[in-house]
């Protein structure tokens, strides 16, 4: 445990003031299955964005970049709401790049 | 220099323990009474009513009600106080519990009364008992005097940046609470002056916002509970420096223990509260015969004072340590809490009495003293109880 995060949640009674802890780091709350994305499909909506309850969804100036599994607690709120079907669970050994984007058949399977 | 005091007035404990409040002048009081407590609510409900002093009372259904708004109250950045006895306490232990470990300086005065069943009004010091591991600071006061003092000091021990918890001052059910002596009252100037201003690190109602009352996960609340643990431990020190400010200023001392007339003692007696009254009178006699007698009142009973418990007891050879309370299948509190903390050279002894208020006279005093002439087997006597043998007279 970093030594800033021990003294934030040592405060008398355990307060915790704003800015202690940015974003709670929910992803290890997921149990076997992640969201992927056909980046093909994707256009920008945005609705798992506003949907996501953890700010697990990325975008740069309304562009789509991906998930941030560090956040994402598997609720699969995104995949449920994407209107053209490109977000989808997937297990969770499941390579993908660095956005979430499924790969192509043969890769990844090394890293 | 001006007087600080006004001078003698005939109070109960009760009463003078809503003066005490009255001069703090706490922001919010939540209230629900219970005997032998209820004097204490009534005076001050009076004061409120008569506007000599500006506090908000709430009138609340339960004591889990009463400490419940009283943590609230709290945490919000309000001075608050509250009162309570046996059942009422109990009530109030799992929130007690909450206001320890959110460090909620709630400052309570309570009379202690014996725990149903059998239901019974009378003194004892079960209640308290019963709160002795919530992590709060515990203080008993002997007399009227001493319930007010305590009182007084009670609210910086408490908002001590150092420990930050609430702290219950006891004073005896009936025979301090609703028993008449000559108390002298400080000027409420001079206690505000003396209380200062309330503050607190993170209220809620400050300009920082903050989270309180969080969920603590493996990976913190065993650091929180054990820095909890070490800010009542801290309590002692600060106890002790109120006290000493309480001392300087007003002239009266008020330390964690009294050691009366333990010079060259070589019989003790170790007990809480009212009592003290009853022994230091036993003690008076013995010693006009003679004998080498001499009295500890624990006075700061959470934290715990070994080293100036054991301090006072220097070189006694015997010890019977008097408690007002039981832990059934164990030795009682008192006993076991010296018998954990003392390296002495003395032999400890344990005792239990007035359980339900039953009384205790001088003359079961002196008993306990020549008892402690023989030797005897370990286990613990009975005081008074029918049946039980009247040591030390075979």
């Amino acid at each position: 445990m970093a030594s800033e995060r021990q003294d934030a949640f040592m405060r008398p009674g355990g307060v915790v003031l704003p800015g202690d802890v940015a974003r709670p780091r929910t992803g290890g709350w997921r149990t076997g299955v992640k969201p992927a994305v056909q980046l093909e499909k994707c256009v920008d909506c945005l609705l798992c964005w506003i949907h996501c309850p953890d700010m697990a969804v990325q975008h740069k100036q309304g562009v789509f970049q991906g998930f941030d599994y560090d956040l994402c607690k598997g609720c699969e709120v995104c995949a449920e709401v994407c209107p053209t079907g490109a977000i989808q669970m997937v297990a969770e050994a499941t390579q993908l790049d660095p956005r979430g984007a499924i790969l192509p058949e043969g890769e990844g399977r090394d890293g | 220099m001006a007087r600080t005091t006004l001078g003698q007035e005939v109070l109960t404990g009760g009463e003078a323990t809503a003066h005490a409040m009255r001069q703090i002048r706490p922001d919010v009081v939540p209230i629900y009474p219970i005997t032998p407590q209820t004097p204490i609510i009534q005076t001050f409900s009076r004061f409120v009513a008569d506007g000599r002093v500006d506090t908000v009372l709430l009138q609340v259904e339960s004591e889990h009600s009463a400490m419940s708004a009283a943590v609230g109250a709290a945490l919000a950045g309000a001075r608050t106080m509250t009162a309570t006895a046996s059942q009422g306490l109990a009530l109030m232990i799992e929130v007690l519990y909450i206001a320890s470990g959110l460090r909620a300086p709630v400052v309570m005065a309570v009379g202690n009364r014996a725990l149903s069943a059998p239901i019974n009004i009378h003194g004892d010091h079960s209640d308290g008992m019963l709160a002795r591991d919530s992590g709060a600071v515990q203080i008993f006061a002997q007399d009227a005097q001493e319930a007010y003092d305590l009182m007084v000091m009670a609210p910086r021990i408490a908002e001590h940046a150092a420990v930050l918890l609430p702290v219950l001052v006891g004073q005896d059910g009936f025979s301090v609470t609703h028993s008449a002596e000559n108390v002298s009252l400080l000027r409420d100037e001079e206690v505000q002056d003396f209380v200062g201003p309330y503050e607190i690190p993170y209220p809620l109602l400050g300009d920082r916002p903050s989270s309180q009352g969080l969920f603590a996960m493996p990976d913190s609340y065993y650091e929180l509970k054990v820095r909890q643990a070490q800010a009542l431990e801290a309590a002692e020190q600060v106890f002790a420096d109120v006290g000493r400010a309480f001392a300087l200023r007003f002239g009266r001392h008020i330390g964690a223990v009294e050691a009366y007339r333990m010079d060259g003692a070589e019989r003790a007696i170790v007990l809480i509260g009212s009592t003290a009254g009853t022994a230091k009178d036993a003690v008076d006699a013995l010693r006009q015969r003679g004998e080498k007698v001499g009295l500890v009142v624990v006075r700061l009973y959470r934290p715990f004072p070994h080293q100036v418990l054991a301090e006072a007891l220097g070189g006694v050879e015997r010890v019977a340590v008097l408690d007002r309370a039981v832990s059934p299948g164990t030795y009682p509190p008192l006993y076991s809490d010296i018998r954990a903390g003392y390296a002495g050279p003395a032999e400890l002894r344990s005792y239990v009495y007035g359980l339900g208020g039953r009384d205790t006279a001088p003359e079961d005093i002196e008993r306990v003293y020549r008892d402690l002439l023989v030797p005897r087997t370990a286990g613990i006597r009975y005081l008074n109880l029918m049946g039980e043998d009247q040591h030390g007279e075979s």
